[in-house]
């Protein structure tokens, strides 16, 4: 250090004088509100696709070589946070060098002198001796003070008082707690993840997708959503809760079951699991259509094109069947789950064989969700599926969890009662010294009351003031006590 | 029968009757009209006031679901803001015995009240999830509290334009305003309450945010003009400190900051969209 300052003292004391000096902050702190606005101005992570529809393609390159995109975590700005960090960490180095002695005294000194001359001292006069009011002067001066001292001087007594001299230290906790909060935030930002996880009912699962990257990530235990449950206020669309029942699987064992809605998350490990969103299941598996497995029944529904008449036959797969009107025979050859005609899906189908007489047999397809596609085939015949009655499909929901882990959260909440404690203290204690001195003079004595504060010299000046009306009123029935001895 | 609205609307009134007297007592010097000024001011506090918890129990009797602290929409929060800016103001016009704030402040709650009967949905709704939090109501009432103290030390800071300005030109009218050090003093103390509630506001609506929407920061617009508005009036205090900062350049930056608080506010809601607009929080 010392040598450093030797050999480029010029440099090393401006940086610091720079980096330390509250110009910078002032500045800093205008130009962090200034460059926030744009973010607020220019949507934040949008789709590429979204920024040239709203700027342009030059003006996205323009956006992107900025960093614009991602503004509060570009370079710049995180720049200018650290910044900020450094500077409040060089001042406060800086302040504390000084201001250490001060705070951190054995036995404050008081310069009686430069308190006798203090344009807001209050001058009292007193019937009585200084020597008579010594202790009662004591008990009223210092009720309330922590440090508090009799010094004798010519002809009567000073007493001395202080308190709050600690308050000196709020400002100080309100700088660190900027420098908290920013460690706090890299930690979550970096040692955190953040992410979605939709999960149907009744089933598990240990996979989200990262928010930010969209990559998927595995958790270390696995989530099963054991029921989910939305309800709706009366007669409306507002949502009133929505409620999981979650439990955790670690290991192939259950190690806990939770209920969660919305703002009361579910902690495991560190890792929060919230309520943020839900949806119904529709159409995952076809509702028309039976799954993997055709059943052993089928209804179809047989319109003759030429008399207009529509039949209802029940036909069982690999068994012929004989068309009314003798319009041929149909076999069922197979089911196909997902059927596709010239490239087109159609879902679940069953491919069938039509044999007309003195006809070619043809195989047709018949989709399950499109009873009219037989007709494009412009035969004798239309066929169509009576699809199965949709079993009361019992409505299935999938609860939407957001799975966050940051590690830093205790630490920026450190940093949030550093700073509201650190406030209270810097702008409503302060650090108070007083000073009551009583001379002989005369039959009676001369007071004076005297003080200084660091902060809020009007407040101060009132408690002077009425400290001083105590004293008189101790006076005053000294005097009388003394007269009617 | 729901009658909060109806006593509110009347209060609206109020307000700006007592800022009508506030200014004429003010101009024309008549003390008496000041006094009464005060005491119509007080009957619109003590009628919003009213009207905020006849408003918390008329959503009780809508049915113990739909009952909530009303401080949960647009319009509630500029009702709670309008009663915090009187009950500032007046406290402020007892200590500093002078009756001068209210000219300015006094309009204030009247067009915080006024633009709230502008809100297109003042019915008493049942809360949506993310709403049910005791974080919402600490963080509705903190920002608040702050809001009124800037808005205070804005009225404050107007008097002491206005009052230097009278003082340099030649013609000096001698208005009735405290003096110069003391409007100064007053809005630095204002500034410093207002910052203490809105870093409360911040604290409280970032832990909040946490547990509904499991980040305590996401950089919407609304957080993020609460952070400008933060910086600045963060500024203006070191500003004052250890610049020295005095008198106009201060009435000047808590000006400036109080129309960052406006934009806050009002402004995101209008341009800017984001988590907080109130309505989209359905999710
Ligand atoms: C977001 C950033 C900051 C905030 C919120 C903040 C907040 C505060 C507050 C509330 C006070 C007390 C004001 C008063 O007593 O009226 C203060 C004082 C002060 N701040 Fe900051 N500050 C910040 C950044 C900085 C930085 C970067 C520096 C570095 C130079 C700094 C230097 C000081 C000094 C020297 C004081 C006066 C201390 C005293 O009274 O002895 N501040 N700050």
């Amino acid at each position: 250090m010392e040598k450093t300052t030797k050999i480029t003292p010029g440099y090393a004391q401006s940086l610091w004088r720079f980096l330390s000096s509250l110009k910078l902050t002032v500045v800093l702190l205008f130009c962090l509100a200034g460059l926030s606005v744009i973010g607020t101005l220019i949507p934040q992570n949008i789709s590429p696709q979204d920024y040239v529809r709203l700027y342009g393609l030059s003006g996205y390159r323009l956006l992107l070589l900025l960093d614009i995109v991602d503004m509060y975590r570009s370079w710049w700005f995180v720049g200018l946070l650290l910044l900020l960090v450094v500077n409040i960490i060089i001042c406060s180095i800086d302040r504390l060098r000084v201001g250490w002695q001060v705070i951190f005294v054995r036995d404050p000194k008081f310069d009686l002198e430069q308190y006798r001359r203090r344009k807001n001292a209050i001058s009292l006069e007193s019937g009585t001796p200084a020597d008579h009011l010594r202790d009662v002067f004591m008990r009223i001066v210092t009720r309330g003070y922590g440090f508090k001292r009799l010094i004798p001087i010519k002809g009567g007594f000073a007493i001395t008082a202080e308190r709050g001299r600690w308050t000196r230290l709020g400002v100080y906790f309100v700088h660190l707690s900027i420098v908290v909060l920013i460690i706090g935030g890299y930690i979550g930002s970096k040692f955190g993840f953040e992410g979605f996880m939709a999960l149907p009912e009744g089933e598990q699962s240990a996979t989200i997708e990262l928010n930010r990257t969209h990559q998927t990530y595995t958790l270390p235990f696995e989530i099963r959503c054991d029921d989910f449950k939305v309800t709706f206020y009366e007669g409306g669309q507002r949502p009133k809760e929505f409620r999981s029942n979650l439990a955790i699987i670690e290991g192939g064992q259950e190690v806990l079951r939770q209920q969660i809605v919305v703002n009361a998350p579910l902690y495991y490990k560190g890792i929060g699991i919230y309520q943020s969103s839900y949806g119904r299941l529709d159409n995952e598996t076809p509702s028309f259509g039976w799954g993997q497995q055709a059943p052993q029944e089928i209804k179809l529904s047989i319109q003759s094109v030429a008399s207009g008449i529509i039949y209802d036959r029940t036909i069982k797969p690999g068994e012929p069947l004989q068309l009314p009107e003798g319009l041929g025979q149909l076999v069922i050859e197979r089911y196909e789950a997902a059927a596709t005609f010239q490239n087109m899906a159609l879902g679940p189908a069953l491919i069938a064989t039509l044999t007309r007489p003195a006809e070619a047999a043809q195989t047709i397809t018949l989709p399950l969700k499109f009873p009219k596609f037989d007709a494009m085939r412009r035969g004798a015949v239309i066929i169509s599926v009576v699809p199965p009655k949709a079993a009361p499909a019992e409505e299935r929901f999938y609860t939407g969890l957001q799975v966050v882990y940051d590690p830093g959260v205790w630490v920026v909440y450190t940093g949030f009662i550093l700073m509201l404690v650190g406030c209270i203290v810097v702008f409503f204690m302060s650090h108070q010294q007083v000073v009551i001195e009583a001379v002989n003079r005369g039959n009676g004595c001369h007071v004076l009351v005297s003080g200084k504060a660091n902060k809020n010299q009007m407040g101060f000046q009132m408690k002077l003031q009425r400290m001083a009306e105590r004293l008189m009123a101790a006076m005053e029935s000294n005097e009388t006590e003394g007269a009617g001895k | 029968m729901i009658y909060n609205s109806l006593i509110l609307s009347i209060v609206t009134f109020i307000y700006g009757l007592a800022g009508v007297i506030y200014l004429f007592a003010w101009i024309f010097r008549k003390e008496g009209a000041a006094k009464l000024a005060t005491w119509v001011a007080v009957i619109a506090l003590v009628g919003n006031t009213a009207g905020i918890v006849l408003r918390w129990i008329e959503s009780y009797q809508l049915g113990s679901e739909t009952g909530h602290a009303p401080f949960s929409n647009m319009y509630e929060s500029l009702v709670f803001f309008a009663w915090t800016i009187a009950v500032l103001f007046l406290l402020v016009e007892k200590r500093y015995n002078n009756r001068t704030i209210g000219a300015m402040a006094a309009p204030l709650a009247c067009l915080a009240l006024a633009y709230a009967s502008f809100s297109p949905d003042k019915s008493i709704q049942p809360l949506i999830p993310a709403l049910k939090s005791n974080w919402l109501i600490a963080h509705v009432i903190t920002c608040f509290l702050g809001y009124a103290a800037f808005a205070v030390a804005f009225a404050v800071s107007l008097l002491y334009l206005v009052k230097s300005k009278d003082e340099k030109s030649e013609s000096n009218a001698k208005l009735h305003i405290p003096p110069l050090s003391i409007l100064d003093e007053l809005t630095h103390r204002l500034v410093m309450f207002g910052f203490l509630f809105l870093t409360a506001g911040i604290i409280t609506g970032a832990v909040w945010a946490k547990q509904a929407w499991t980040r305590y920061w996401s950089w919407d617009p609304k957080e993020t003009w609460s952070l400008i508005t933060w910086f600045i009036y963060a500024a203006m205090l070191h500003l004052r400190m250890m610049r020295g900062w005095r008198g106009n350049r201060i009435a000047v930056l808590s000006i400036i900051g109080f129309l960052a608080v406006l934009f806050t506010y009002f402004g995101v809601n209008f341009w800017l969209s984001g988590l907080h607009s109130y309505g989209a929080l359905s999710q």
